[in-house]
């Protein structure tokens, strides 16, 4: 089975958040593999030792990012890509993303792309679907379950804590959701074997795209910082005279109503 | 001159943290309370292949540098130091010597499996009259036909009540100056009249497995003497110099917890309305921590990277032990201080790294042992 899944460097979640000129400062920064395409590699890895092929991690990123690719390598991934656009394209966002990443399968012939249901810096969900889209072929999100028979495929969507069983066929995209599996640390040998695993590195020009064709579709007006939290209010009394007073704080202080 | 980790050192680091933090700090309190040895955790240690760093793939290992183990060493550490001794042991003590001075047979057989994770070995040096002074070592081993008998007695002996075999000094006889010979002996912890007892109440380490060793003659096959009959001594030195790196990373690894609980609880503890890491007693502190802990860190990679090239590191790895250890328990003395009353208390995790750090100043070489060293390679 030819298996490729969509991953993203991304800051730690522990990292606290610093906003310098208007853009989200990554100067002593630690990175990581986005933790839902973790699942992702996991279940790609999984799934090829269970039915044969090959997994290929691709990743959108300049070449700091190649420690997150030989990571998923050192997990047991077989090959990996890094296109870096960065030089090429000055606005990107997730259409640049998705119609890139599109280019570069749309003639990989993949049995299964697996992807992070969302990346925890960004947070928009989208590049998985949009890839399916232009790809032209079925995708379900946030999965927790993956089974494959042949061509068809079961697969158990979480739906806001819900179960939904989903029955599709190959070839075909997911998107990893917590829960799926757990991803196995990469081994000693793994780390070591992944020095000499293949890694290629393309650029636009090797995809035949031109900047025009991926700019971004969207602007940032402005990023900030969420509002500093307060310390939270404990009110007191009986329970009516709480709820008077709540719904007054709701009208005055919070004015939410 | 290039200060920056390798890829792969980064990844062993990012992968031996996460699992630490997930494996193992959750549970340290609970094993030094308790003295509990984490036989499972060490297992899927073994299973990432930790326990084979240092060693090439041919003999089970991964083919890693020190700096990677040396990184390993300490991550550990930093979520428990009992954990880490008895890994830097295992790694260090029981396997190194086996790597650095055993036939292609011994390696097969007993260096593979521990590589790889199977199987604990130790390393049998210290007696209850000789510490400091190895070469005083009281257990005498002779030769029977095709066996060597052994008799004696080892205390302080790092995993021994888990090992597959414990590799043991005795003496063998007198060189022509009358100075004891000694040798070393690979002894199978199965070997009939081996007795192997593990009930010390240590002051700290309390997840590393420590015992005594008592030897009534035990035959062990001609072929089980470690490298040069002769040079026991001389083995058992370069021993405990790759040994030094491993203790002092441990070290490091230990004041890098304590460090990083007192600057979060220094940000958070308020007195005299403010946070205390606002007052500049404690920020001079934090600032001395952080600045000690980064040079011990730079003394352990340069002494790794030393032996990794192949060139002199007796000194350097010194350096390295008697820095981390002796700055590593002002640390951990220090982060105490500054939780204050709560920092005394079990509950918040503090003195466990300080009760830790201790032995890091008597384990392979005490303090007074290292500036003896020290003072030695400086030609007085
Ligand atoms: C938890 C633990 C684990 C251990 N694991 C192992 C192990 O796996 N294998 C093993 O072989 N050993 C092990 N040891 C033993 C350890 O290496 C010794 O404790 C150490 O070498 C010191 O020896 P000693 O305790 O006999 O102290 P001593 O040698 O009696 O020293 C007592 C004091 O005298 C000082 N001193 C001694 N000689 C001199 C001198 N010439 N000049 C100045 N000062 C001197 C020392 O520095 C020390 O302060 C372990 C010990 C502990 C506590
Ligand atoms: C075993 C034990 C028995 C005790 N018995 C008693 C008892 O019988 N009765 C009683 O009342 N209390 C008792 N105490 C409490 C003890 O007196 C306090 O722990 C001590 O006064 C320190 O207060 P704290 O722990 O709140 O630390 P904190 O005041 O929070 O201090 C934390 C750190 O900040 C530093 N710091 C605080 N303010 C400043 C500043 N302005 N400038 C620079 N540094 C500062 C401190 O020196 C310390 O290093 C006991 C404590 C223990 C552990």
């Amino acid at each position: 089975m030819n298996i490729f899944v969509l991953m993203k460097r991304t800051f730690d979640t522990e990292e606290k958040i610093v906003i310098q000129n208007g853009k989200v400062s990554e100067e002593g920064a630690e990175f990581i593999i986005n933790p839902y395409d973790e699942y992702a590699i996991e279940e790609a890895i999984q799934v090829r030792d269970q039915h044969g092929g090959e997994v290929t991690v691709v990743t959108i990123g300049n070449e700091d990012a190649e420690k997150e690719l030989r990571t998923a390598l050192a997990m047991g991934a077989d090959k990996a890509v890094l296109i870096n656009i960065e030089d090429d394209v000055e606005n990107r966002d997730q259409y640049t993303t998705a119609k890139v990443l599109a280019e570069y399968l749309k003639d990989k012939e993949a049995d299964l792309i697996l992807a992070g249901n969302v990346a925890i810096d960004g947070g928009s969900g989208q590049v998985g679907p949009r890839v399916a889209e232009l790809l032209g072929i079925p995708y379900v999100t946030t999965i927790t379950k993956l089974e494959i028979d042949g061509t068809n495929v079961k697969a158990v969507r979480d739906v806001e804590g819900d179960e939904e069983v989903i029955e599709t066929s190959l070839p075909l995209l997911v998107t990893a959701q917590q829960g799926l599996n757990e991803p196995r640390y990469p081994s000693l040998p793994g780390i070591m074997k992944a020095k000499k695993k293949p890694l290629e590195e393309l650029e636009l020009d090797d995809l035949d795209l031109e900047e025009d064709d991926v700019e971004a579709k969207t602007k940032t007006i402005e990023i900030f910082l969420p509002p500093k939290k307060e310390a939270g209010k404990i009110l007191q009394g009986d329970i009516a005279d709480q709820v008077k007073e709540l719904v007054s704080l709701l009208h005055t202080e919070a004015k939410v109503i | 001159m290039h200060f920056e980790l390798t890829k792969e050192q980064q990844m062993i680091k990012e992968m031996v943290r996460d699992f630490a933090e997930k494996e193992i700090a959750p549970y340290a309190s609970k094993w030094d309370e308790e003295a509990i040895f984490p036989i499972e955790t060490f297992k899927k240690m073994g299973e990432l292949g930790l326990f084979g760093i240092p060693f090439p793939e041919q003999y089970g290992g991964s083919g890693g540098d020190t700096i990677s183990y040396a990184i390993a060493v300490e991550e550990i550490g930093r979520a428990c130091g009992g954990t880490g001794l008895s890994y830097a042991a295992a790694v260090s003590l029981g396997a190194s010597p086996i790597y650095y001075f055993g036939t292609e047979e011994q390696k097969e057989k007993w260096l593979v499996p521990m590589a790889k994770g199977e199987t604990f070995g130790s390393f049998g040096l210290t007696e209850p009259n000789a510490g400091s002074d190895a070469g005083g070592t009281q257990t005498r081993a002779f030769l029977d036909g095709d066996e060597y008998v052994i008799n004696g007695e080892k205390c302080w002996i790092t995993n021994a009540g888990y090992a597959r075999q414990v590799i043991v000094t005795a003496v063998t006889g007198k060189d022509e100056r009358g100075k004891n010979i000694i040798s070393a002996f690979i002894v199978p912890t199965d070997a009939p009249g081996f007795t192997i007892n593990c009930h010390y109440d240590k002051m700290g380490v309390r997840a590393s497995n420590t015992c005594e060793l008592i030897l009534q003659d035990v035959r062990v096959p001609k072929e089980n003497i470690l490298g040069d009959p002769k040079k026991g001594f001389k083995q058992f030195l370069y021993t405990l110099d790759g040994g030094r790196i491993s203790i002092a990373a441990l070290a490091v690894g230990i004041a890098q917890a304590a460090f990083e609980k007192a600057i979060q609880y220094a940000k958070e503890r308020k007195q005299f309305g403010q946070p205390i890491a606002k007052f500049q007693a404690i920020q001079f502190k934090l600032a001395d921590m952080a600045m000690q802990l980064e040079l011990a860190r730079n003394m352990v990679y340069k002494a790794a990277w030393l032996k990794d090239q192949g060139k002199p590191f007796t000194k350097e790895a010194a350096y390295a032990k008697l820095f981390a250890s002796e700055t590593g328990f002002h640390i951990c003395n220090q982060a105490i201080q500054i939780h204050g009353g709560y920092g005394y208390m079990k509950e918040y995790g503090v003195e466990r790294h300080l009760r830790d750090m201790k032995l890091m100043e008597i384990g392979e070489g005490t303090s007074e042992i290292q500036r003896l060293v020290i003072a030695r390679q400086l030609g007085c």
